[in-house]
């Protein structure tokens, strides 16, 4: 959380803005919903996925969740869909297939996703 | 105790010197005629290990503007140097220096825009930069160009400004002529510009702070700008108490603007940069012929002194505005478009004509200063005030 009370911010004045739009703290842009931009979202499918954090590295993000060591999903605020991760999701030669592949937002998903 | 020397130099070999002895820590730089001794002398100084700045070349102005925001950005003190075109590539930097808040020092040499091609002197570069942002001072001498940039360091790193500033003088006339000048003591202006502490250091990294942020539909844009304007107001009494800091330790006289026989004038001319030299002159002459002829030279255009301007003026019978740039299309050049409008709410204006005057280095002739004056001693005299613009000496 932001150390700035934000609840006021359409009410401030132009000297109470830091000098220069600088922003001062570290962290807060986890305060802002940026997932609404978002016009195709990431779709893992759990048994193609072997794992690998690939996803987890390139995010640029940092929605992509992980617990355990394990990629459980996504930070659906934050994934702006850029698409990055599912280009970088190796193919399984198993499935022949990579795990991630994006789809268009508001398209029904498949079960577990 | 401060000590002086007193020196043979240029323009720019002057303004190199005073660069060194603010010691930046980066200068991002690009050469251009007729500023380019001034990048050469600073990489010697790089080169001999005198300043231990980390000197950048870079492959345009472009650049040197976008590299001096990322060094400033990161938390150091940075100067450069540009002229004419290498300026006008700068432009959309100029602006984000400025709005950035970011404390650059930049020297540029006067220098004509193309087309056609030109060199020589002029303001029409450093006019076309007026509205971003910057503090800018002109140097009538290879002094004034030394003492402008040291105090530009202190102006443009004052608390209440933090604002870019360009300190100017006129290119081949003040930046290649040798000169006679006073150079003051590494120490004492080592002491007077003092460290910068930057309060928003991208390279502190104790503190992580971000640069360059977004303001858009419905964000705070408007209000940005109005604290940029705040600064830039303020940096009017700033500007003027570092100025008489200065003077007070290398005993020359330094305002936003300088008067000659403005006392009692009835005819003046209000000029900036080194043809103030000229005016001066023949004033001077006009004076022993019984003619109350008075100079009024701007050495601080942004922020701009109307008020003082007003002062200085409100007896005067006529005055000239002499401008050595254009703003095509408008009623005159913009010292007299903004003189102008400085006197307005006088409550007995003076008559005042434009004169555009030495563009691309064309000579600025006693004689035409001589002419000027003949026309102002007749519309002091009753005459009628033309309002047509005259290119001064143009064929």
């Amino acid at each position: 959380m932001s150390k700035w009370d934000l609840s006021k911010l359409n009410e401030w004045k132009a000297e109470q803005f830091p000098r220069g739009a600088v922003i001062p703290e570290a962290g807060n842009s986890n305060d802002y919903v940026t997932g609404g931009w978002r016009s195709e979202r990431p779709y893992r499918d759990p048994e193609v996925c072997t794992q690998c954090l690939i996803c987890w590295i390139v995010c640029p993000d940092t929605a992509v969740l992980v617990e355990d060591e394990k990629m459980v999903g996504y930070d659906w605020d934050h994934c702006k869909g850029c698409g990055v991760c599912a280009n970088e999701c190796p193919v399984n030669p198993k499935f022949g297939k990579s795990a991630i592949s994006m789809v268009p937002e508001g398209c029904e998903l498949k079960e577990g996703e | 105790m401060p000590e002086q020397t007193t020196v043979a130099s240029t323009g720019n070999i002057l303004v190199a010197e005073a660069m060194r002895q603010a010691n930046p820590d980066v200068i991002p730089a690009y050469p251009i005629t007729p500023q380019t001794t001034v990048v050469e002398e600073l990489a010697k100084y790089v080169a001999q290990g005198r300043i231990h700045a980390e000197y950048v070349n870079v492959e345009s102005e472009h650049s040197a503007m976008s590299a001096a925001i990322g060094a400033s950005a990161a938390g150091a003190r940075v100067a450069t140097a540009t002229s004419s075109q290498g300026l006008a590539l700068m432009w959309e930097e100029l602006h984000i220096a400025a709005g950035m808040r970011l404390p650059i020092v930049m020297f540029n040499a006067n220098r004509a825009l193309s087309a056609p091609i030109n060199i020589h002197c002029d303001h029409s570069d450093i006019m076309g930069a007026r509205d971003t942002g910057w503090i800018i001072l002109f140097a009538e001498t290879a002094q004034e160009a030394y003492d402008n940039t040291v105090i530009s360091f202190r102006i443009a790193e004052h608390p209440d400004v933090l604002l870019p500033v360009m300190t100017t003088a006129d290119g081949f006339i003040t930046t290649h002529s040798i000169d006679r000048a006073e150079v003051m003591d590494d120490a004492t202006v080592a002491e007077f510009i003092g460290d910068y502490e930057p309060e928003f250091a991208l390279l502190d990294e104790g503190s992580p702070v971000s640069h360059g942020t977004f303001a858009g539909l419905g964000g705070p844009f408007f209000e940005f700008k109005r604290s940029q304007r705040n600064a830039i107001d303020r940096s009017m009494p700033v500007i003027k108490q570092i100025a008489a800091e200065w003077s007070a330790i290398c005993g020359r006289p330094f305002g936003m603007t300088e008067g000659w026989g403005m006392e009692d004038a009835e005819v003046a001319i209000v000029v900036i940069g080194s043809t103030a030299g000229n005016a001066r002159h023949v004033a001077r002459e006009l004076r022993e012929q019984g003619v109350k002829a008075g100079v009024l030279k701007v050495r601080c255009f942004r922020p701009f002194p109307a008020a003082e301007i007003a002062e200085a003026l409100k007896g005067v019978k006529a005055v000239a505005v002499l401008d050595r740039s254009e703003s095509f299309g408008a009623e005159g050049g913009p010292l007299y478009l903004e003189t102008r409008s400085a006197l307005y709410d006088l409550d007995a204006r003076p008559a005042v004509v434009n004169y555009i005057y030495g563009l691309g280095g064309s000579d600025v002739t006693l004689d035409l200063m001589r002419r000027v004056y003949g026309d102002l001693s007749d519309i002091a005299g009753g005459g009628a005030a033309s309002s047509e613009l005259v290119y001064l000496g143009a064929r």
